[in-house]
């Protein structure tokens, strides 16, 4: 349904955006995944119309929109800091779309219903909208761009003003709202909790470039590079170069066997990635020694830091200071690229 | 740039204060005669000069705005009066001069040679010192030029051929301008006066605030070349064109419109102020006022007809200058109970 | 304890100085005994009179929305070369006396102005073509002048304010670049329009100077008729009553104004837009053509005004010889004589002293009074609360009222001050006071008490911790106030004219009288003296620019 094709733009000289090209089918959400800065509001504002990129198409079933202007895109653009306009109440702001789009007054107003209740936001219809808490102006702003029926969904990092509990809420609703409405949406956050709660597909852009694109699973278990791994916080990284077939020589000593990419030959830098996590009947096929620098209890197991930075999550306490061995089976050892 | 705003503004005021040097701080042994006038007077220097010498006394001039300002200036202030004498109340503000009790009576020695039709005031709070005709003047080369006929009465003044040439003073403010309207009334008489001057305003009537304004900035017979080659002034106004003309001029350049009824005869007068500290001098100078000295220097510096009988006129002022055979008037007292009525339905129907 | 004490000083000042001449203006005008004939001149007077006042600021209003508008655009919008001058520049007329304001003009457009020279000598004319002064364009242009800086200031702030993207949801949610505006930056901007459009509504109602020089006999708003039954008619129970109605008006539309503008809608969170350069060609004509009219609506006369003072164009008063143009000194060289004909028995040049002393008079009692009230109020409690509109009354009372009130209450036993010059910096403090407190109330308000906490902790005993922590910030906001203040009284003309004593003339009213005297010495004289008080308005309007306090609105 809607195509990216070869987006390039930059800001201030410097390249922001380096050929960017993904598509989205119906009914999909993908989330769009980078560190601040990035770039990734630069490409939704491409994609709304509302930034024009120096090269490269956007097109909707084939159809190329550059000719297109904003508003007649029929696409909607949550923004970070909702945009709700104050000098209309709640209902009058959900209301602005289909008001633009001329529709008679009863069937606006049944419109409106509908998306408030969707948002379970009812008792609020005449609120002004400087009265209402965080959570609840976000809830508006997605009724509001909910309800102009809009062919597409974008959203700038929605969540970024709200503290933890409420995301978690909102995050929930939102995916429900998302499945139902069969609209295909895109997600952009630096938040990779979000991405990974709400997305079918996330790409990871990475200097300009998508780096890593899959579903969340395959993102997980395959980062495929250490940035992508360093971003989601996968684990432990570390550098190291290929000795032979199936050997990676690393500071912490050599990690056999190990296969890394068939592309990859000796004397290449790699980058390991072990999993923190680290249970008792896991199979010894790499062993790792160090000392016990901190321990703190986190997430209902013990978080333990070796004094050569390594982090590992235990279910039991070791003693600070004491040694400690680990048993690593290798499905917590990846080699990346 | 703040410091050097600040030290800008240091420096510009230090400048001030240094070069505003204060000159009129009197000398230990002279005392100071204040006195008020309106802004037309004028006496020639040399004059004040010898008076001051011979009384040991420094004489300041507060020129306060035309007649009418002047005056509500030192009735609004009589309890702390701004001079010693006050000169320039004339018949047409006599009465509210006298009601508001700011004068003190002198019975002058030389009051007793003055003739009793410039009496107007039986108390002395008030003595006379000269008359003039306010008349309307006109710009003889603008009418000949144009071969118009001039305007001899007031009624001539209403036809289209003379649209937007008339230019006459406020009467709330000014005496010529409220002498003017009084001329008015006494011809026209008190139930038509305002018909008249509807009239007058729709052919192009033009007020300023005084008299100096109307003959110098508007009226086109003066230096000034203004747009109105009519303007209520004085029937001695001609004679001043011709004495301070650069070349010597035979025939004055303007005239006066004399005929019956069409001039006022205004008179002036000088008080001393109630209350103040310098009694005996303010007398010495009523005196001077009402003296040969200064009655001969009067017509030409303020172009005015002295009261003393015994001032000679100067040549050139008889041979110029012009008094009204039949003046209007109106008697004092109708013009005590009416006149702030009449100024202010004039003021309806003429600025509003 | 403290808290009332602070109070007092400036309570007194105000009742004394303020409520009770009013109310003396008050009774005189209520219990006025007129006859039937009077009384109904009277009313007519009065019903015409504020029929036009009413009138002329309407007009006044729309024509200033209607330069205003365009150019808040402007300046909110677009960057272009000399942009910040020229935002300097815009803001001094509003602090201008109204006397230079009418002098300029009567510099450029006046019978001996530049326009009217110029014409005459290309044409040969005798008579000057353009006929401005006293007429009602004259009082026009003069209000546009004067007000066209509020809206440029309060709409083009809230413009770059405009957060975009409520425009660019706008027009996500279908709205074409028509509809934006209509639906989406109007309904913003309408609360920053309306203050602006009463503010310039209630400045060009209570208009005096301006009426007063450039309207001429024929043009009376309330505060010139109030001023002209109390100088020329000495009618003072009909002043009074006028006074009354001046009043009336101003404190309703005050309330109205509070109420009204107070309720508006802040932005959630306020943007600060980053204007560019204009590319395309409608956008370079806009531009262009915009700053061609604001420059010479603004520039030319401030400009013509000094350049006229020193070119003397005709002879002096009484001579019939047609003199060549020629540049001259004589003008300012003239106001340090002490000429025995002339209208003071003093140099001119003393007004300039007179009206600088008052000026810091006034600048030391509104900033002495001002202060405390300032900071209880930045700390309000409910005695403050109640107390507020009091204060700020005198913003709206007229000034040619206050000096009525003077007259008719210090004139007599036991408060005999008519005759003390002190009356005049009196006046003008209690004109500039509200101004002064409005100034200091944000810097006092926006210290957090947790400064002089932390230095108390740090061993500081009270004194030495506001001298420490609260003055170094306050320190900005006192000069501005200051600064503001001595503007005020350096400008003032309406209370001045009705209670200066003759030998103590300011500035304004020297310029005044010698505008209103024929001849070519006095309108020289009376250029070279407002070009002075031009340059020292100017200066101290700059070093108040400069300052450049967070937060500050005067209004």
């Amino acid at each position: 349904m809607l195509e990216i094709v070869e987006i390039n733009k930059s800001y201030q000289g410097e390249s922001l955006l380096k050929n960017i090209s993904f598509s989205i089918e119906e009914a999909e959400t993908i989330a769009l995944l980078g560190a601040s800065g990035s770039g990734k509001s630069t490409l939704l504002r491409i994609v709304a119309g509302l930034e024009v990129p120096e090269s490269g198409l956007v097109t909707w079933n084939g159809e190329d929109l550059s000719g297109i202007p904003v508003h007649q895109r029929n696409f909607g653009l949550m923004f970070q800091d909702y945009a709700l306009f104050p000098f209309l109440n709640v209902e009058d702001n959900i209301a602005f779309g289909l008001k633009m789009k001329n529709l008679p007054q009863h069937e606006i107003k049944l419109r409106v219903a509908e998306v408030l209740a969707q948002v379970d936001m009812t008792k609020f219809a005449r609120r002004p909208v400087n009265d209402l808490s965080g959570g609840e102006q976000q809830r508006v702003a997605l009724a509001r761009v909910l309800a102009p029926w809009p062919r597409l969904l974008m959203f700038d990092e929605p969540m970024g003003a709200l503290d933890r509990t409420l995301k978690e809420t909102l995050l929930d609703e939102l995916r429900l709202i998302l499945h139902q409405s069969h609209t295909p949406a895109i997600y952009v956050t630096h938040d990779q909790e979000e991405a990974f709660a709400l997305a079918d597909r996330i790409l990871l852009l990475y200097e300009g470039q998508i780096v890593r694109s899959g579903t969340p699973a395959d993102v997980w278990n395959q980062p495929g590079s250490a940035w992508v791994a360093s971003f989601l916080g996968l684990g432990n990284i570390l550098s190291g170069r290929i000795l032979s077939i199936g050997q990676v020589q690393t500071a912490y000593g050599i990690f056999r066997p190990l296969n890394c990419d068939h592309q990859h030959q000796a004397g290449d830098e790699v980058s390991i990635l072990i999993r923190p996590d680290v249970d008792e009947n896991d199979s010894a096929t790499y062993n790792l020694e160090g000392i016990v620098r901190d321990v703190n209890f986190y997430n209902n197991r013990y978080r333990v830091t070796l004094d050569d930075n390594l982090v590992f999550t235990l279910p039991v306490a070791p003693e600070v200071g004491g040694k400690l061995h680990l048993n690593l089976s290798e499905t917590k050892i990846q080699c990346l690229g | 740039m703040k410091k050097f705003l600040l030290s800008a503004i240091l420096v510009l005021l230090a400048t001030a204060c240094n070069a505003a040097q204060p000159t009129v701080q009197p000398t230990a042994q002279t005392t100071s005669l204040t006195v008020m006038t309106h802004d037309s007077f004028e006496v020639s220097a040399d004059l004040i000069a010898a008076f001051e010498k011979e009384n040991n006394v420094k004489v300041t001039f507060l020129k306060s705005g035309d007649a009418g300002s002047a005056l509500n200036k030192a009735i609004l202030s009589k309890n702390a009066p701004l001079a010693d004498v006050f000169y320039g109340v004339d018949n047409t503000f006599l009465s509210r001069a006298l009601d508001a009790g700011i004068f003190e009576p002198y019975n002058a020695p030389l009051l007793k040679t003055i003739p009793t039709n410039y009496m107007l005031d039986p108390t002395d709070d008030l003595l006379p010192v000269d008359y003039g005709d306010v008349c309307i003047n006109y710009d003889k080369a603008y009418f000949s030029n144009r071969s118009l006929t001039v305007p001899q009465n007031f009624e001539d003044l209403l036809k289209p051929e003379y649209k937007d040439m008339l230019v006459m003073e406020n009467p709330a403010t000014s005496s010529t301008g409220l002498a003017f309207l009084l001329a008015t009334i006494a011809h026209f008489g008190q139930n038509n006066y305002l018909d008249f001057w509807k009239d007058l305003n729709s052919n192009g009537l033009v007020v300023v605030d005084d008299w100096s304004t109307a003959y110098y900035s508007n009226f086109s017979g003066s230096s000034g070349h203004g747009p109105q080659p009519l303007v209520v002034s004085y029937a001695s106004s001609p004679a001043a064109e011709v004495i301070y003309a650069e070349t010597k001029l035979i025939e004055a350049p303007t005239g006066s419109i004399t005929s019956e009824g069409t001039c006022f005869r205004q008179v002036e007068f000088v008080g001393i102020l109630k209350g103040t500290p310098h009694r005996k001098l303010a007398e010495k100078f009523v005196d001077f006022i009402l003296g040969v000295r200064f009655q001969e220097d009067m017509p030409l510096q303020m172009f005015v007809y002295p009261v003393n009988p015994d001032a000679k006129l100067p040549p050139e002022f008889v041979k110029y200058a012009q008094v009204s055979a039949s003046p209007a008037s109106i008697d004092p007292g109708i013009i005590a109970t009416n006149r702030d009525k009449w100024i202010s339905a004039w003021t309806e129907v003429v600025l509003h | 304890m403290r808290r009332f004490l602070s109070w007092l000083g400036t309570s007194v000042f105000l009742v004394v100085f303020f409520f009770y001449p009013l109310l003396r203006i008050l009774w005189i005008g209520l219990t006025v005994k007129a006859d039937q004939g009077g009384l109904s001149q009277a009313f007519g007077l009065i019903g015409s009179t504020a029929w036009f006042t009413f009138y002329q600021a309407c007009l006044s209003t729309l024509l200033t929305l209607l330069v205003g508008l365009p150019g808040a655009y402007l300046f909110s919008h677009y960057e272009f070369r000399g942009k910040r001058t020229l935002n300097a520049i815009t803001a001094v007329p509003f602090m201008l006396p109204t006397v230079v304001v009418a002098a300029g003009f009567n510099a450029l457009l006046g019978p001996r102005g530049w326009f009217n020279v110029l014409l005459m000598n290309l044409f040969h004319l005798q008579i000057a073509p353009i006929n401005f002064v006293h007429t009602l364009g004259a009082i026009l242009l003069a209000h546009v002048f004067y007000n066209t800086t509020i809206v440029l200031k309060l709409v083009g702030n809230a413009w770059s304010q405009l957060d975009p993207r409520l425009g660019q949801s706008a027009a996500t949610l279908g709205a074409n670049p028509k509809r934006v505006f209509c639906k989406v930056t109007f309904p913003v901007l309408r609360p920053a329009i309306l203050a602006a459009a009463m503010l310039v509504f209630l400045f060009d109602f209570t208009s005096f100077g301006v009426i007063l020089l450039l309207g001429g006999p024929r043009f009376a708003t309330l505060e010139v008729e109030i001023f002209i039954q109390s100088l020329q008619m000495l009618n003072l129970p009909l002043a009074a009553i006028l006074s009354i109605g001046q009043i009336i008006f101003t404190l309703v539309f005050s309330i109205l104004y509070s109420r009204l503008v107070t309720r508006s809608i802040a932005p959630a969170r306020p943007v600060m837009n980053i204007p560019e350069k204009a590319t395309k060609w409608s956008e370079r004509v806009f531009v262009g053509g915009l700053l061609v009219i604001i420059t010479a609506l603004f520039i030319l006369p401030m400009v013509s005004l000094p350049f006229r003072s020193l070119i003397r164009f005709d002879p002096a008063m009484g001579q019939r010889v047609s003199q060549a143009v020629s540049f001259t000194l004589d003008y300012y060289r003239e106001l340090f004589v002490n000429r025995s004909g002339s209208l003071f028995y003093v140099p001119p040049i003393l007004a300039l002293r007179n009206s600088f002393g008052y000026a810091c008079i006034t600048m030391l009692i509104s900033l002495v009074l001002g202060f405390p009230v300032a900071s209880l109020l930045a700390h309000p409690g409910k005695m403050e609360r109640a107390l507020d509109p009091f204060l700020m009354l005198p913003l709206g009372a007229s000034a040619v009222t206050l000096g009525l009130g003077y007259i008719i209450t210090f004139n007599q036993h036991p408060l005999f001050f008519l005759r003390s010059p002190w009356l005049v910096p009196i006046a003008h403090s209690v004109i500039a006071l509200p101004f002064v407190i409005r100034s200091l109330q944000p810097a006092l308000a926006s210290i957090p008490p947790e400064y002089r906490m932390a230095a108390a902790v740090m061993g500081a005993d009270p004194p030495r911790a506001w001298f420490a922590v609260v003055w170094p910030l306050i320190s900005r906001a006192t000069l501005a106030a200051g600064t503001f203040a001595f503007t005020i009284s350096l400008g003032e003309f309406g209370a001045t004219s009705l209670l200066a004593r003759p030998e103590y003339p300011t500035l304004p009213l020297a310029i005044y009288r010698f505008l209103s005297q024929p001849g070519g010495l006095n309108y020289g004289q009376a250029m070279a003296m407002a070009s002075l008080l031009m340059l020292f308005t100017t200066l101290a309007i700059l070093l108040f620019d400069r300052l450049r306090l967070p937060g500050t609105n005067y209004f």
